[in-house]
């Protein structure tokens, strides 16, 4: 068991506010950062831990930091992305609601780093009572001196803003959110310019996670190369894992990247394996956009090698035989579980999320749940289906201007070319359709090719 | 857009919030304060947005109309008509459908006698399907203003429910001490 850098004083009572958080060695990154080093030795800490970005799409923070723009004159902003939307990740919820004063602490040392004196962090409005934590919080830093004019007395200036969504999971994009923040429709903009160049109110800005922005603190206190000696390769350091569905122990875990996942999933620390004694059928490592894949890939890859918890290990094998670390949100399907109704809820998710721009994703998300729905809820589905499915899916994918396009055409792919037999058992047995209870077969679908693990 | 409704008004008090809520962002990005301050018409005006009540914020923010509307009409949270005293919004997402969300739906529909997307008749209860609230690890789950109520079974619904009743309260997300007054 690793070391914990995000949630080492979870249980400590009272977290949540300044003076217990103080007293476990709070705020001592921005001490440091302010009277210690320069803006550009932070940025160059953050390069060497090798942090990648922890909302999903795994880019080197510290690249993404030294992209900032830097004009005489223009303001630059850091902008904390905490829409968290994708289905199956609710980490950052955790760590705002049970230590805001991280991202809190987290956010003034970045600012330092990136030289913004204005930062918001955007919550998804869904969260109002995660905001009413955060806002408290930010209340307590600025009557200590942490927020505000001239802090610790360096002549340095932050003021940090919450803002609301109001429920688009779009916005969890980063031009959309962006645009949501200057109080329009969330959305997605043309890229270039990035929002280095040209982000919030035509400034350079900064974009980052919530779990991104937390762990820059354990960076600045430990260092860069200290960070990096955790984890496997690129994938350095801790993530916070949100594990859901047929497990015995939901929950977010902090964990070493580079465990293996069959540790992550049965061991008692974790997972705590496959609820109710069934067998495991499947899982969706990151979130709802990446591929799913079946157990026995989930465990170990093609060649017969153990997987790790690791953005190259999960990933290994490409869309064929593998899937993606994503936002860590890990959700496990036991035997019982139909694929194909799952992969129903998640095209309406999408076909709902769409915000409309793009017409191979507004119209082909729809296209989606309505033939999935005609299969799986309606018992009227005929095997062209199947393969019009994935056409439709081909055909969204690449074709918009962000990637809720390719992430709902994703999910579709792999379903169809991991549980094929499942989609055609749905079209050859409409009067057993009618028959399965919200979406939970009572049997397992046997599979052609491999057994359950 | 003109209405013969009268032109709803903030409380004193929560005209003390938007003005420190439009401070937040730079002269003339007034805009931004845009989402909050539906969020808070929603509350302070009856659970919903009417046309006055965007025109209202529109004056207020100095912006067009439309450009409320817009934004009102896109995101899930605001309800464009009238809603229960009650909001109940269920998470229908994988990650919850996974953990049985399907049987409180069901559930809910039967014990108040009404479909997902209607209102009880007394006006106390409205049903609502809604995408992934982030409350996965606790699923099933359903939101009702800013409260989640998680892990949810159908002994606790009822329970959920009866007290909801006694309550008797508009359900909204914010409130006066929602946002720090900066």
């Amino acid at each position: 068991m690793g070391k914990k850098l995000l949630l080492e004083h979870l249980h400590v009572p009272g977290i949540q506010t300044l003076q217990v958080y103080r007293e476990k060695g709070g705020y001592k990154s921005v001490e440091k950062a302010l009277k210690e080093m320069t803006p550009d030795a932070i940025v160059e800490e953050v390069k060497k831990s090798g942090l990648r970005g922890r909302g999903g799409a795994g880019f080197p923070t510290g690249m993404k930091w030294s992209f900032l723009a830097k004009p005489e004159g223009k303001a630059r902003y850091l902008v904390c992305n905490a829409d968290e939307s994708e289905p199956g990740t609710f980490k950052d919820r955790f760590l705002m609601e049970k230590i805001p004063h991280a991202l809190i602490e987290g956010m003034i040392t970045s600012s330092v780093a990136l030289g913004a004196n204005t930062a918001y962090i955007y919550v998804r409005g869904e969260y109002f009572y995660v905001i009413k934590i955060l806002e408290k919080a930010i209340a307590e830093a600025y009557a200590a001196g942490w927020l505000g004019q001239n802090i610790l007395g360096t002549g340095y200036n932050l003021d940090l803003y919450v803002q609301a969504g109001a429920g688009a999971y779009i916005c969890g994009e980063e031009t959309a959110l962006l645009e949501s923040l200057e109080g329009k429709r969330g959305n997605p903009r043309m890229k270039p310019p990035f929002p280095a160049i040209a982000g919030l109110y035509a400034c350079p800005t900064v974009v980052n996670n919530v779990e991104t922005i937390a762990a820059v603190v354990p960076i600045v206190n430990m260092g860069g190369d200290e960070y990096a000696k955790i984890g496997v390769g690129k994938s350095t350091g801790t993530k916070l894992i949100s594990a859901g569905g047929n497990i015995n122990k939901p929950g977010v875990y902090e964990i070493d990247l580079g465990i293996t996942v069959e540790e992550f999933l049965y061991s008692d620390e974790y997972c705590g394996g496959i609820a109710n004694g069934k067998k495991l059928k499947a899982c969706i490592p990151g979130g709802s956009s990446v591929p799913i894949v079946p157990g026995h890939l989930l465990l170990n890859n093609i060649a017969g090698e153990k997987r790790l918890m690791t953005y190259e290990s999960l990933s290994d094998g490409g869309f064929v035989s593998g899937s993606m670390l994503g936002s860590g949100g890990f959700f496990v399907y036991d035997e019982d579980a139909s694929i194909p109704y799952s992969l129903y809820t998640l095209a309406r998710f999408y076909h709902h999320e769409s915000c409309g721009q793009c017409s191979p994703c507004r119209e082909g998300t729809g296209w989606l749940e309505r033939i999935l729905k005609r299969m799986v809820i309606d018992g009227q589905g005929k095997l062209a289906d199947i393969d019009l499915l994935a056409e439709v899916a081909k055909k969204i994918e690449g074709n918009t201007i962000c990637p809720l396009g390719d992430a709902a055409a994703w999910p579709v792919a792999a379903a169809i070319r991991h549980f094929r037999h499942e989609f055609e058992w749905y079209v050859n047995n409409p009067n057993e359709v009618a028959k399965i209870k919200n979406g939970k077969l009572n049997k397992p679908i046997p599979h052609p090719l491999y057994e359950m693990v | 857009m003109s209405s013969i409704e009268p032109t709803p008004a903030f409380s004193a008090d929560t005209l003390e919030v938007v003005h420190s809520l439009i401070k937040r962002y730079p002269e003339g990005k007034q805009k931004s304060a845009l989402l909050p301050i539906l969020h808070l018409a929603q509350a302070e005006f009856g659970g919903w947005l009417s046309a006055p009540t965007m025109d209202y914020v529109a004056t207020i923010l100095n912006i067009q109309a439309i450009e409320v509307y817009e934004v009102a009409s896109f995101y899930s949270m605001y309800n464009l008509k009238p809603v229960g005293k009650c909001l109940i919004e269920l998470c229908h997402t994988a990650p919850c459908w996974l953990r049985g969300a399907e049987d409180i739906a069901a559930h809910l529909e039967k014990k108040l006698n009404i479909q997902f997307g209607e209102t009880t008749p007394d006006g106390m209860f409205t049903l609502k399907r809604v995408e992934c609230l982030g409350s996965c690890g606790t699923a099933p789950m359903f939101q009702c203003g800013a409260t989640f109520y998680e892990d949810l079974t159908t002994d606790k619904v009822d329970t959920i429910l009866t007290d909801l009743r006694t309550a008797n309260v508009q359900s909204s997300y914010v409130d006066s001490d929602t946002f720090r007054r900066n």
